[in-house]
């Protein structure tokens, strides 16, 4: 088949700049075929390339003692002890799931479950934090119904519990939904599987589902903002199989353990390309592939086709020659296919053969590293507008502005549609903070929670940033965890405005300065650009997924406060309003400086609840919604009341940083508050659980009533 | 106890399965679906939970006639111990060892809760628990709603064949129908997850007795 001549038209609908393709023709020194102008867009795309954000996420803090492998693989590997390590990521699929909400947050869990189990791990959680318009917006029923199904869906499927998350609703999502899926696995910490390939002469292997003509041109499409042409964008977004990742998980996992794999790579973003150019970079080999030879559910597939698509289920290894037999026979058990498609060679070429016809004949190492970098222009933005004088409001009116908006009540609806206890090892489920699954067949445990608050990282994105990794590491200490390491998903507007990477570098500073001051380095992470629809970027949303250790599972501070327990707040309250989600809830408000984050009063507070946790029966982060919202929580979680001295908007919704809700037992709370003046951390007894009636102050409601509110306002605005 | 646990491609609670009858004392055979015998001296098939072969159709529709399920029913007809679990319940409606159907929730969501559930059919499954209990187990399904014709039902009822009923019905299953058993009580099928429930850790441990009470009824005499 000929392929067409490449002309301005065509360079520009493949997303690269006129100065991107000046760059093309100096590497080859002529002019690209259809099929190596396509494998270029793919390589360095934004979404592949990450040349917009790569000067800064060089800025971040990766190791530590418990880093077995950082940023630049499938995912970060983590020392958890006893010789096993947990793999973990998060990653967007936003673009897709605002087109195809379904099969775009489908494809999104197992695009990010492939991610984990390449290098060898078994999924044992998942999370997803998901923002969505409002509630009121047209679209936005129909982005929540798809998405939280396709999440469902392939999870319960392939059989990996969905342990926490978070659901937020707010207008700047209305043309872009942002959907970060993220999972864990765990592997033993000396069979890790990595990408690079070795040897010459070694087969290249491709394992899996068959190549359609599905997601071609995905990577790009992800790489642009939207217009009113996104319902052309459909055919773009892939579908996804559980069923053939769940088998394509145990094929791999029994091929592993064989011993047959040099190195294994996932097909992602851009399939064949990016995973056949990681693999041979990293190796410092060449690779020649015979399309020929790739199992394809359609005929007449291009090369640039194949080379482009983004069907699903699909991995590529490279594998040890003598072993070539016994994997086949693995990938037969499993029903799945297993092609020799090409090997690795000496030299530094990337070949494409299809059809005796050389398709594309690129030099690997200047395809792969070769990308464009930007240091685009940023600054920082102006100050938020002063924080008005608080309206006139009652606690108890303010509680039910919270619980009635569907970002604050209570997320059943979402979180019953996820299998969350499959393989029987979660002990804390979602709903209530982080969630935790134990490491099977030990008496250790993870906990798992993932956090971001959008309008302090608008309001200032260094703060922003700081703050949201703060929350992340308070959740796992709320569970009695010592925090580890985290993942980052960074989802913003148009880089190529200034306010917007100023957003992004803002947030990237302060994210870098708490993982440092916390010792909680990123270990994986992926970078969301262009969401924007009609030039209306989305809030910064730079989600922080964090994972904590539990050494054993008797340290858990799990459990549910119990009437007669004393509530104490850990940490200072000077009642901070600015950026509060009772001022955007209730009084459409978002004004104000978001709360300051003292990064060594978190550290300093984590340390006391986790030195203490023998005297604490729960615990809360104090976040969104602050005191009232927590002390509800867990009360409601509990079916009990609680009492709260405190009756004054500020001190009960301020949202003040470093701050922990715990319910001490009775003859506890002497003990716990003498020790917290010994070692120097403010401690406040705050009020005591019991009784059938939520207390604020001098005003009060029955529970009962709390609660219908808080568990159907969710279904109310989106059922 | 001899347990063997069969393995269809899709299932994903074959381990947890196999924990739970092993946590019981039993000893567990992992058994793969294109496998035509069981081992000797089998004396509990357990049919876990999953996605046997995607149900992208109707669930375990494909499962039901995978080679192994001629010995799962040869191993029925002589009076062997039978236990489906969710998808399991539905391979053994479709292999026709359980009557009745399990139809899409009818809320047509997915739903995973625990769920309270009441002890309604005398059984070596259930005789652990005592008749008329109020248990607590967990539920994951999007295909839970029992359905069956009304001779069926009434044969069932009237047999005392229900092994358990839901408290407050998730799903829309006729007469609140969670587990049913076989006309020699020897096949269960039911959606709850009792191997999901085996100790505290887990948020509940009433699944255990169900466990163990197969342990007593399978014990030399």
């Amino acid at each position: 088949m000929n392929e067409p001549a490449i002309n301005p038209e065509i360079v520009a609908a493949h997303g690269l700049k006129p100065d991107e393709y000046e760059r093309i023709l100096a590497i080859l020194g002529r002019t690209p075929s259809f099929t190596e102008l396509g494998i270029f867009s793919a390589m360095w795309n934004e979404h592949c390339s990450y040349k917009s954000s790569k000067k800064w996420l060089r800025t971040l803090p990766t190791t530590g003692p418990q880093v077995i492998c950082g940023p630049g693989e499938n995912a970060g590997v983590v020392d958890i002890g006893e010789g096993l390590a947990v793999v973990f990521k998060m990653e967007s699929h936003n673009h897709p799931s605002y087109i195809e909400p379904h099969q775009g947050a489908a494809t999104g869990v197992g695009g990010i479950l492939r991610d984990v189990f390449t290098m060898g791990a078994r999924p044992v959680a998942a999370m997803n934090a998901l923002s969505f318009g409002a509630p009121d917006h047209p679209r936005t029923a129909h982005l929540v119904k798809g998405v939280v199904e396709g999440i469902g869906g392939y999870g319960n499927a392939f059989g990996v519990p969905t342990v926490a998350g978070e659901v937020r609703f707010h207008p700047a999502y209305n043309g872009n939904c942002l959907v970060n899926a993220f999972a864990a696995g765990i592997a033993r910490a000396d069979a890790i599987f990595y990408s690079a390939a070795s040897g010459v002469g070694m087969p290249v292997v491709y394992l899996g589902a068959k190549t359609g003509r599905d997601g071609v041109g995905g990577a790009t499409m992800a790489s642009a903002e939207f217009d009113d042409t996104i319902e052309e964008k459909r055919p773009t977004v892939q579908v996804g199989d559980p069923f053939t990742e769940k088998r394509l998980l145990e094929a791999c996992l029994e091929l592993m353990a064989s011993g047959a794999v040099i190195s294994i790579q996932d097909m992602g973003a851009a399939g064949l390309t990016c995973s056949a150019v990681e693999m041979g970079d990293k190796g410092g080999l060449g690779i020649r592939l015979d399309l020929d030879r790739v199992p394809v559910r359609e005929t007449g597939m291009t090369a640039y086709e194949m080379m482009l698509s983004e069907s699903q289920e699909r991995m590529l290894m490279t594998l040890r020659p003598e072993k070539e037999a016994e994997a086949r026979a693995i990938f037969a058990k499993w029903d799945l296919d297993f092609a020799l498609i090409g090997e690795t060679i000496a030299e530094d070429r990337f070949l494409i053969l299809r059809g005796n016809e050389v398709k594309a004949d690129l030099p690997l190492s200047k395809l792969a590293s070769s990308a464009p970098e930007y240091d685009r222009p940023w600054t920082l933005p102006p100050p938020p507008p002063p924080l008005p004088e608080l309206p006139a409001i009652g606690a108890i009116a303010a509680l039910r502005a919270l619980i009635g908006s569907p970002s604050h009540a209570c997320k059943a609806w979402v979180w019953e549609q996820y299998d969350s206890m499959v393989m029987g090892d979660t002990v804390r489920a979602p709903g209530l903070g982080a969630g935790v699954v134990r490491v099977h067949g030990t008496a250790r445990a993870l906990a798992f929670t993932a956090d971001v608050t959008p309008r302090y990282v608008k309001a200032d994105p260094v703060e922003g940033g700081r703050q949201a990794v703060a929350e992340a590491w308070r959740n796992l200490v709320a569970v009695g965890a010592r925090p580890l390491a985290a993942t980052d998903n960074l989802n913003f507007g148009n880089p190529e405005k200034p306010e917007i990477m100023g957003q992004f570098v803002g947030a990237i500073r302060g994210i870098g300065e708490a993982c440092r001051a916390l010792d909680f380095p990123i270990v994986s992470g992926n970078v969301s650009l262009y969401n924007e629809t009609d030039g209306r970027a989305i809030l910064p949303t730079p989600s922080i997924g964090g994972v904590g250790l539990i050494e054993d599972l008797s340290g858990m501070i799990a459990g549910l406060p119990e009437a007669g327990d004393v509530a104490i707040v850990i940490g200072a309250t000077t009642g901070h309003l600015g950026q509060s989600a009772l001022m955007a809830e209730a009084f459409g408000i978002e004004a104000g400086p978001p709360p300051p984050v003292d990064l060594a009063a978190e550290r300093r507070h984590g340390a006391f609840v986790l030195a203490r946790r023998a005297l604490i029966r729960a615990a809360a982060d104090l976040s969104d919604g602050g005191l009232a919202l927590a002390a509800f929580e867990m009360a409601e979680a509990a079916g009990i009341g609680v009492a709260l001295e405190a009756g004054d908007i500020a001190t009960l919704f301020g949202e003040d940083q470093a701050r922990y809700l715990l319910a001490v037992r009775a003859g506890d709370a002497a003990a716990l508050m003498a020790a917290a003046a010994a070692d120097g951390v403010p401690a406040t007894i705050a009020g005591r659980f019991g009784g059938a009636d939520l207390r604020l102050g001098a005003e009060a409601a029955p529970l009962a009533d709390l609660s219908a509110l808080y568990r159907g306002a969710f279904e109310a605005a989106i059922g | 106890m001899k347990a063997a646990v069969i393995t269809f491609p899709g299932s994903n609670c074959d381990r947890d399965l196999a924990v739970a009858f092993a946590a019981a004392g039993a000893d567990v055979a992992r058994v793969w679906h294109k496998d035509t015998a069981l081992p000797a001296g089998t004396d509990v098939v357990g049919i876990p939970g999953g996605f046997s072969f995607g149900d992208y159709l109707r669930c375990g529709a494909i499962a039901a006639r995978a080679p192994i399920m001629a010995a799962v029913a040869a191993h029925a007809a002589r009076g062997g111990f039978v236990i489906g679990i969710c998808n399991g319940f539905q391979v053994l409606t479709e292999a026709g060892l359980l009557p009745g159907a399990l139809m899409r929730n009818a809320g047509l969501r997915f739903v995973c809760k625990p769920v309270d559930l009441i002890v309604t059919g005398q059984s070596a499954f259930t005789d652990g628990w005592a008749q008329g209990a109020r248990i607590r187990l967990p539920i994951a399904h999007h295909d839970g709603n029992y359905q069956a014709a009304p001779e069926t039902l009434a044969r069932l009822e009237g047999e005392g064949r229900v092994a358990l009923r839901y408290a407050q019905n998730p799903n829309g299953a006729a007469r609140d129908i969670a587990g049913v058993l076989s006309e020699n009580r020897r096949v269960l099928g039911l959606m709850p997850h009792p191997e999901r429930a085996i100790e505290a850790a887990q948020g509940g441990s009433d699944g255990a007795a169900l466990f163990a009470a197969l342990m007593g009824a399978t014990a030399p005499a």
